[in-house]
């Protein structure tokens, strides 16, 4: 009974919230500007669960994040480019598309380097990313749509605040019933010890891979929104730093915790853009000063970050809950 | 032939340069195993030093760069005392995250218009450039500097890393920190001189990369910063010829796919030796390879 109710709240909770957005769109409270930012916010949420899933839980250090991001944008906006309109399904085609290329890319890149430890690992996968960057740059030779170093132009504006909504809602309760599953144990004890785990017979290198290809998934649905949101796609858009910017939102959250990535990634995108609105014009350029201050003072205070491997109530199974 | 031994030659002054900011992300990784993100940005903090002691304050090439290997020295112990110290015990992707912060904040407060301002500058050459022929091959006075600035630097800290009972210490401290303390090593101290130094190291080289690539700008920290941060894991992190032993190769695949492959390709081949690298010899070059303890 316990345990119906509180899903029941929660779905209350997420039906309200998305109402009430809604109809602050419909009446114009929240302008197309601000509209935007929530979506984008949205998407890095995506996008940072999915290395949440990766580091957060599994424990394998990846820089390289931003290139998964891309492929899925890439490949979703190629997609959409090439299939005919048929209304309704396009996005999701694409985003499934964009999904797929970057889980296989995972796979493969996975099967590799998942081998390597930590520290090292991170190098890998950055490796990666720079890899992917420069490729992402070179792509007008092969494929003269994608623009090359001057980006990929005139793609569908497809994503909507309900779909990123809607997106994010799914990527929650995805990892949530993932983690708290069978397979989530095998990751978290890969987590803690790996050796262990694979003393107990926990097949560490399946698992591993899984993780990665399901995390870099979530990259590439987080891409193909963001391919659709603001129709233009820039090799610049998918760098190192991209990769860092998630990285900051999982550890600021907290390592291991849905609800710390979603309240970090709102927080990062509303705050980077309410410096831009609160700071008056005059003194714009120390927004960036300001944000990397604040960074290393919340750090300081809180060193395993907002919620610390901790998760509100809702997010977990009745068996874990307190009373 | 010439013409390859001439792009060697190119390819060995960048290696030279990364190496002397290899060097600080080596030690600094050896002796508390943080990533110092911000190490790039230090470097670029050299170079202005450099540029302004130059151009605004007139003074001697030589003087310039020991006035950037100081200012860099200082700076570094700085950001260890106020941003990493308090963490040292704490989880390490917290420091980790700690340094991402400081070289955001050194990029874009250096880019304030009161501080460096966000254009780019151009370098003084000091002197005039020179070049000798050997052999059909041309190497010019620029470069001999890079070379014996380097080459020295790097000798110096060699000795004073196996021949002093402080580079004792600090080779004893990045063996074990505990065990160190108990010995009567100030393992505060230690690692604030190892920042200091590896700082002082990557000033010299800001100084020198502006002299050779004679362009500057709050930003030019990042790529050098993280393609020097890779040779140290390719030559093996934590071992210092193994970080210049992975700087010059990394220089050097640099300049040579640049000239004969495609330079849009240029950092793609570097990582790629890198990820190859990897997977070969996880600890990198020269690293052991460490056992598992069960």
């Amino acid at each position: 009974m316990k345990r119906f109710s509180s899903g029941i709240v929660a779905l209350l909770i997420l039906i309200a919230c998305f109402v009430v957005v809604e109809v602050l769109i419909l009446t114009g409270v929240i302008n197309p500007y601000v509209q935007t930012i929530l979506s984008y916010a949205g998407i890095v949420v995506i996008s940072a669960l999915g290395l949440n899933l990766i580091y957060g839980y599994t424990g394998q250090f990846s820089l390289g994040h931003a290139a998964f991001y891309g492929i899925g944008a890439y490949v979703s906006a190629l997609i959409t480019r090439a299939i005919p309109n048929i209304g309704f399904l396009v996005l999701p085609l694409g985003l499934i598309g964009g999904a797929l290329s970057a889980g296989v890319i995972a796979f493969l890149i996975g099967l590799p380097i998942l081998r390597l430890k930590s520290d090292y690992l991170g190098i890998a996968t950055l490796g990666f990313g720079m890899i992917m960057n420069v490729l992402f740059k070179n792509s007008d030779k092969v494929i003269p749509v994608m623009g090359g170093a001057a980006g990929m132009r005139g793609i569908v504006k497809l994503t909507t605040f309900p779909w990123v909504f809607f997106l994010v809602v799914i990527a929650c309760i995805v990892l949530r019933n993932l983690i708290f599953s069978g397979v989530g144990r095998a990751l978290l004890s890969i987590r803690e010890d790996e050796l262990a785990a694979e003393a107990v017979g926990i097949n560490t290198t399946r698992y591993k891979t899984l993780g990665f290809v399901i995390g870099c998934m979530f990259a590439g649905v987080a891409g193909g929104l963001y391919a659709h949101l603001y129709t233009y796609l820039n090799p610049d858009n998918f760098d190192f730093l991209k990769s860092i910017d998630v990285l900051l939102i999982v550890v600021i959250g907290g390592m291991g915790s849905i609800s710390g990535t979603v309240l970090a990634g709102f927080g990062w995108a509303i705050l980077l853009e309410g410096l831009r609105v609160v700071l008056p014009s005059a003194v714009q350029e120390w927004r960036m000063v300001v944000y990397p201050l604040l960074l290393i003072i919340f750090m300081l205070v809180r060193p395993y970050g907002a919620m610390g491997g901790t998760e509100f109530g809702f997010l977990k199974p009745t068996e874990y809950r307190r009373g | 032939m010439t013409y390859f031994l001439q792009q060697l030659i190119n390819g060995l002054q960048l290696g030279f340069v990364y190496a002397l900011i290899a060097l600080g992300y080596t030690m600094v990784y050896g002796i508390v195993r943080l990533i110092n993100f911000a190490h790039g940005d230090v470097f670029m903090v050299g170079a202005y030093l450099g540029f302004f002691a130059l151009t605004s304050w007139h003074l001697s090439f030589p003087i310039a760069i020991l006035l950037a290997m100081v200012g860099c020295a200082l700076l570094g112990m700085f950001i260890e005392r106020v941003a990493y110290k308090p963490l040292r015990n704490a989880a390490r992707i917290s420091a980790l995250i700690t340094a991402i912060g400081v070289s955001l904040f050194l990029e874009y407060f250096t880019s304030l218009k009161f501080v460096f301002g966000p254009y780019f500058r151009a370098y003084p050459r000091p002197f005039a450039i020179k070049t000798y022929e050997l052999g059909g091959v041309t190497i010019s006075n620029i470069q001999i500097i890079v070379f014996g600035v380097a080459i020295l630097l790097m000798l110096a800290l060699t000795l004073f890393v196996n021949y002093t009972k402080t580079g004792l210490a600090m080779r004893a401290v990045s063996f074990d920190h505990s065990t160190a303390r108990l010995m009567g090593i100030n393992v505060d101290n230690i690692i604030s001189l190892t920042f200091g130094i590896g700082a002082a190291l990557a000033g010299a080289g800001g100084v020198l990369y502006g002299i050779a690539y004679p362009q500057i700008h709050p930003f030019m920290g990042i790529m050098p910063g993280l393609k020097a941060f890779v040779a140290a894991v390719l030559g093996g992190i934590g071992i210092i010829p193994g970080a210049m032993l992975g700087a010059v190769i990394m220089g050097v695949v640099e300049k040579l796919t640049e000239v004969y492959i495609s330079s849009t390709l240029r950092d793609a081949a570097a990582f790629g030796i890198l990820i190859i690298v990897l997977l070969v010899r996880p600890a990198g070059l020269l690293g052991k390879k460490e056992g598992e303890k069960v």
